[in-house]
């Protein structure tokens, strides 16, 4: 157990036991309950569920972003940061966490309309980003630097791009904007969070390989959250089923998606319509998605389980390695 | 058999947002549409129905010319087709009960149904809701229940017809195939008729016997939903086709990348001769020059590029 | 949680009463009625919004009872027959106890007795403004909002001559024509006459003071609306794009019928709100008329004429009037301006909300 409460050679990133939760009105909201994973340096790592599983608060969290009426209960989140010191972000100081946010760490997120200010260029917005972690530098630099990025995350003519506002450009192109942004201080992790929900499929496909090159190029830790298992296959390398709050699967993305052993995994799988096989029927999972402010005891997902037993309503489980790298929390797998 | 020819919808500042479609839809089949934003396929969708009204052109339905009729034959019109819309959340009236908004449509056509109250509870368990939800506000519904409710209104008057404009688009995966597999159902039930159009390519083929691509105002390709996406023909749909991510990592892997170059431009001042010239890697010069004729590949498949076009 | 009781009793007796006259109501309605019990506690769960209400209530009664109640008719000039009577300033048992308690006005009247007829006439003024102006506006915003393209051109652009209106020089340019008119009007038109005497608590005698009010009341009107169309126009803006109007075109139903079975009641609850803080300001505008002399003169009791009057011998004797209509008429704005806000809370549905998790909680314990 104590591998889990330290940082691997190569994890750029581990979560322990992060536990978040919302004091509204209604009652209090287990957002997230007991979340672990971790990040490896250059790897993809896909946060996949539907809405209110709290992948979302999960990324949040890591760099403390959870504003009242949240609060992060309890847990840790383990960072490696550049000059190889381990912090856990959720202890540090407020000055070194800001130092580490937009500098270290990197966020993109899904509205690209919304994260760039209107009033300013985007060579300004890389400007402010660098100069907000490396205060020695000129304008003309940054100018340079902000057309070399923007070249990378491949703006036909950055040169003139550079100088653009956020409205002279496509939907297609302020998120690469975003990204180019998210990038100007080389981080060692970037979290996208459903960063092409909002695009079209072929400008998607182009947001995707442009993220996978240079996730190579950068060696960086990216966190891809999403609910299209069609973006996580061709994406990650790793994979977290997240449901109500909680991990129920984790694996590589070969084993989640051949052989998947928790049955919110399986009956995920088999209600997205592959287009490349014939279907007959497409499953849907009976139920809605549990209210986290009271939820269910036991394993969460057992009101919608075809396989529940008596123990899942009891009994929260615990995970169960299937095989390397592969575990899934749920007791059907702890017979074998 | 209805048929809609060269329509064409434009807005103020001269947008061609369908420029010169023409489609026939067969009784009985699911016809799906997909295109990317600016394609023109909701605007298809809403001209066909008459929300918006066509530049020019026909829409005719069961052989009827309904393109420019008012009052009681548009009312005639939409006893018999209707439209479900994308997003549950507004497309009910947030201060009317369940029960008012599906009777609205029964009293509006005039039709007798005996005891309201009776008839409404049989409605609702068609789509798999029950009495307690006939009374209740739209905000008291979860997203997948009031899609439902939404697709019942569509129903209720037990039309021919049904444009379904990104009907899942908002819902979660799961509760998506909960509602697929109802408006399955619900076709066969009623022997329906569907345009189904969505930019989610996969649920496309899977819910449509046809498929038609858009790209900027025109449809590009079209023909029987599997042909179209195992051979297509036109390059747009093959880049589009390439471009949807599969849920399977072994096919992804090994599939050859395709990468669409720049942007799509902008409907306002589309580029001349075909559309997609300016992305396309086999554009000719002929293609910068004059729009591409219809050419058919096969009886029932066609493509509108110049690459196929017989001299 | 008085408030919230007294509340409850009277929704639950209205759909008793519903549910005699067509059973089967209250389980068609449950939730209309959930919604009804969630607004009443929300607004008993704001000390401003109940302070507000219970003003606006005891200046309704006040209002509806003043002219009947009122120990002193407003019509004698008391100082006829003492002169010593004008402007008694005021007198509290047990110190004093032979004179009136919030002293007498310029004709030896008790004021106290006066304001009671004051109640009726600014309450009567500034609800009937509002009532008359609001559906004026909020029809012409509706269409325009509605059918935009030239006719919102049109109506807008009416809307802004009006809007830009100065009220004060329209009432004054109405008082100088309106009233002869009007009073001819009412001279020949008994049932009119009759009718509007009673409705402000006057006598039919003074009908040549009912003009003058009538005469403020067009004045302020036709000022009013403009406000109404603006902030609806607005709100139809947005609520037409909704795709549940394009279910409802689809559904064949007429524009008239979208615009106040579908798009009215979604627009509505800002209006409300806009509306009781109008009657505040009407109240205090129709005042403020008055007191320049464009309403009603002696003998009608009209709170702004009397503190007009009074105004000749302030500070010196008539302090007493002017401080006590003073608060009246604060009162009468201030409760409408409370209620209004707490309205604005109730009304908004994420606000809303919110107060109903509090009370489910409340109700768990």
């Amino acid at each position: 157990m104590s591998e889990a409460f330290s940082l691997g050679e190569n994890e750029v990133l581990r979560v322990v036991d992060l536990e978040v939760r919302f004091y509204t009105y209604a009652g209090v909201v287990h957002a997230v309950s007991g979340v672990s994973f971790y990040v490896k340096e250059g790897e993809a790592v896909a946060l996949v569920g539907e809405t209110g599983c709290g992948k979302t608060v999960t990324t949040r969290a890591i760099t403390r972003l959870i504003e009242s009426p949240g609060r992060i209960e309890r847990g840790m989140v383990l960072f490696r940061r550049r000059n190889k010191k381990v912090v856990d972000l959720l202890k540090i100081s407020d000055e070194e966490l800001r130092e580490i946010r937009g500098n270290e760490i990197a966020y993109v997120f899904q509205d690209p309309t919304s994260a760039l200010d209107p009033l300013y260029t985007i060579g300004f917005h890389i400007h402010e980003t660098v100069t907000a972690h490396k205060s020695k530098i000129s304008r003309k630099e940054t100018l340079k630097y902000a057309v070399e990025l923007l070249r990378k995350v491949l703006i036909p003519s950055p040169e003139v791009r550079v100088k653009n506002y956020p409205h002279e450009m496509s939907g297609g192109m302020r998120q690469r904007s975003v990204i180019a942004i998210s990038l100007s201080n080389m981080p060692k992790l970037l979290i996208a969070d459903e960063p092409t929900t909002n695009l079209d499929v072929t400008i998607q496909a182009q947001i995707l390989d442009l993220v996978r090159r240079l996730q190579g190029e950068f060696k960086m830790g990216i966190i891809l959250i999403t609910h299209n298992l069609g973006i996580v296959a061709e994406t990650a390398n790793r994979v977290y089923v997240m449901y109500a709050g909680k991990v129920v699967e984790e694996g590589l993305v070969d084993q989640v998606f051949y052989n998947p052993q928790h049955p919110y995994t399986r009956l995920l799988l088999r209600s997205v319509p592959n287009p490349l096989r014939r279907i007959e029927k497409l499953e849907s999972i009976p139920g809605v998605v549990p209210s986290l402010i009271n939820p269910p005891k036991g394993c969460r997902f057992h009101p919608r389980c075809p396989f529940a037993t008596g123990k899942c309503i009891v009994e929260d489980p615990p995970g169960f390695d299937i095989e390397k790298d592969h575990k899934t929390f749920c007791w059907l797998l702890e017979k074998r | 058999m209805k048929k809609y020819f060269g329509v064409r919808g434009s807005f103020r500042k001269k947008v061609k947002a369908v420029d010169g479609v023409s489609l026939n839809i067969k009784r009985g089949e699911t016809l799906g549409v997909v295109g990317e934003s600016g394609c023109g396929k909701s605007t298809l969708g809403k001209t066909i129905l008459r929300l918006l009204d066509p530049t020019s052109g026909k829409v005719i339905f069961e052989s009827r010319d309904v393109t420019k009729v008012k009052g009681g034959a548009l009312r005639e019109y939409w006893r018999n087709a209707q439209m479900v819309f994308q997003d549950p959340h507004t497309s009910l009236d947030p201060r009317m009960t369940i029960a008012s908004t599906l009777l609205e449509p029964i009293r509006q056509f005039k039709i007798d149904v005996g005891d309201e109250e009776e008839f409404l509870v049989k409605q609702m368990e068609v789509v798999g809701l029950g009495r307690e939800h006939l009374y209740r506000y739209p905000h008291e519904l979860s997203g997948g229940q009031k899609q439902r409710v939404a697709i019942l209104r569509a129903i209720i008057t037990r039309p021919k017809f049904i444009v379904l404009d990104e009907p899942t688009s908002s819902l979660d995966v799961s509760v998506q195939a909960q509602i697929l597999e109802l408006l399955k159902d619900l076709q066969k039930k009623f022997n329906l008729t569907y345009l189904f159009i969505s930019h989610d390519i996969a649920v496309v083929k899977y819910m449509s016997n046809r498929m038609a691509v858009m790209y900027l105002g025109k449809v590009v390709e079209l023909g029987p939903a599997d042909t179209v996406f195992e051979s297509p023909q036109h390059p747009y749909t093959q880049f589009l086709l390439a471009a949807v991510p599969v849920p399977d990592p072994n096919i992804t892997r090994s599939r050859k990348k395709m990468l669409i170059q720049g942007e799509p431009p902008s409907p306002i001042n589309p580029p001349p001769g075909c559309r997609f010239h300016p992305r396309c890697p086999h554009a000719m010069d002929i293609c910068k020059r004059s729009e591409p004729p219809l050419a058919m590949i096969g009886n029932s498949h066609c493509v509108y590029c110049w690459l196929y076009a017989k001299k | 949680m008085l408030v919230y009781r007294i509340f409850k009793s009277l929704i639950w007796l209205y759909a008793g009463l519903r549910e005699r006259v067509s059973p089967g109501w209250m389980q068609k309605n449950s939730s209309r009625i959930r919604e009804w019990e969630l607004m009443a506690y929300a607004y008993s769960k704001s000390p401003v919004g109940v302070l507000g209400g219970t003003m606006v209530f005891v200046v309704f009664i006040l209002a509806a009872i003043g002219p009947f109640i009122s120990w002193e008719p407003y019509w004698e000039y008391k100082i006829i027959y003492d002169e010593s009577l004008r402007y008694q300033p005021p007198c509290l048992p047990p110190w004093c106890t032979d004179r009136p308690i919030f002293g007498t006005d310029e004709w030896g009247r008790d004021v106290a007795a006066m304001s009671l007829y004051g109640f009726r006439i600014s309450f009567v003024i500034s609800i009937v403004v509002v009532l008359l102006g609001a559906p004026l506006g909020i029809v012409l915003g509706l269409i325009a909002g509605y059918k935009g393209g030239i006719v919102d051109e049109i109506v807008m652009r009416v809307t802004d001559i009006f809007l830009a209106f100065p009220g004060l020089v329209l009432a004054i340019a109405f008082a100088s024509v309106l009233p002869h008119r009007i009073r001819g009007f009412l001279e020949e038109n008994v049932v009119a006459r009759t009718v509007l005497s009673a409705l402000f608590g006057l006598r039919e005698k003074e009908y040549g003071q009912l003009a003058a009010l009538i005469s403020i009341w067009f004045a302020m009107v036709i000022v009013w609306w403009p406000g109404y169309a603006r902030i609806i126009r607005g709100s139809v803006l947005s609520v037409r794009e909704m795709p549940f109007i394009e279910a409802a075109k689809l559904s064949g139903l007429s524009t008239w019928s979208i615009l106040f079975k579908h798009i009215l009641p979604n627009v509505l609850s800002p209006v409300i709100v806009m509306m009781t803080f109008d009657i505040a300001t009407a109240t205090l505008f129709a005042a403020a008329l008055s007191f320049l002399g464009l309403g009603p003169q002696e003998p009608v009791p009209e709170l702004g004429f009397l503190i007009s009057k009074a105004g000749q011998f302030f500070p010196e004797r008539s302090t007493h009037v002017v401080v006590y209509l003073g608060l009246i008429l604060l009162t009468m704005a201030l409760g409408w301006n409370l209620l209004g806000d707490a309205l604005r809370d109730i009304l908004d549905p994420r606000t809303r909300r919110a107060i109903e998790y509090r009370e489910e909680k409340e109700k768990k314990g």
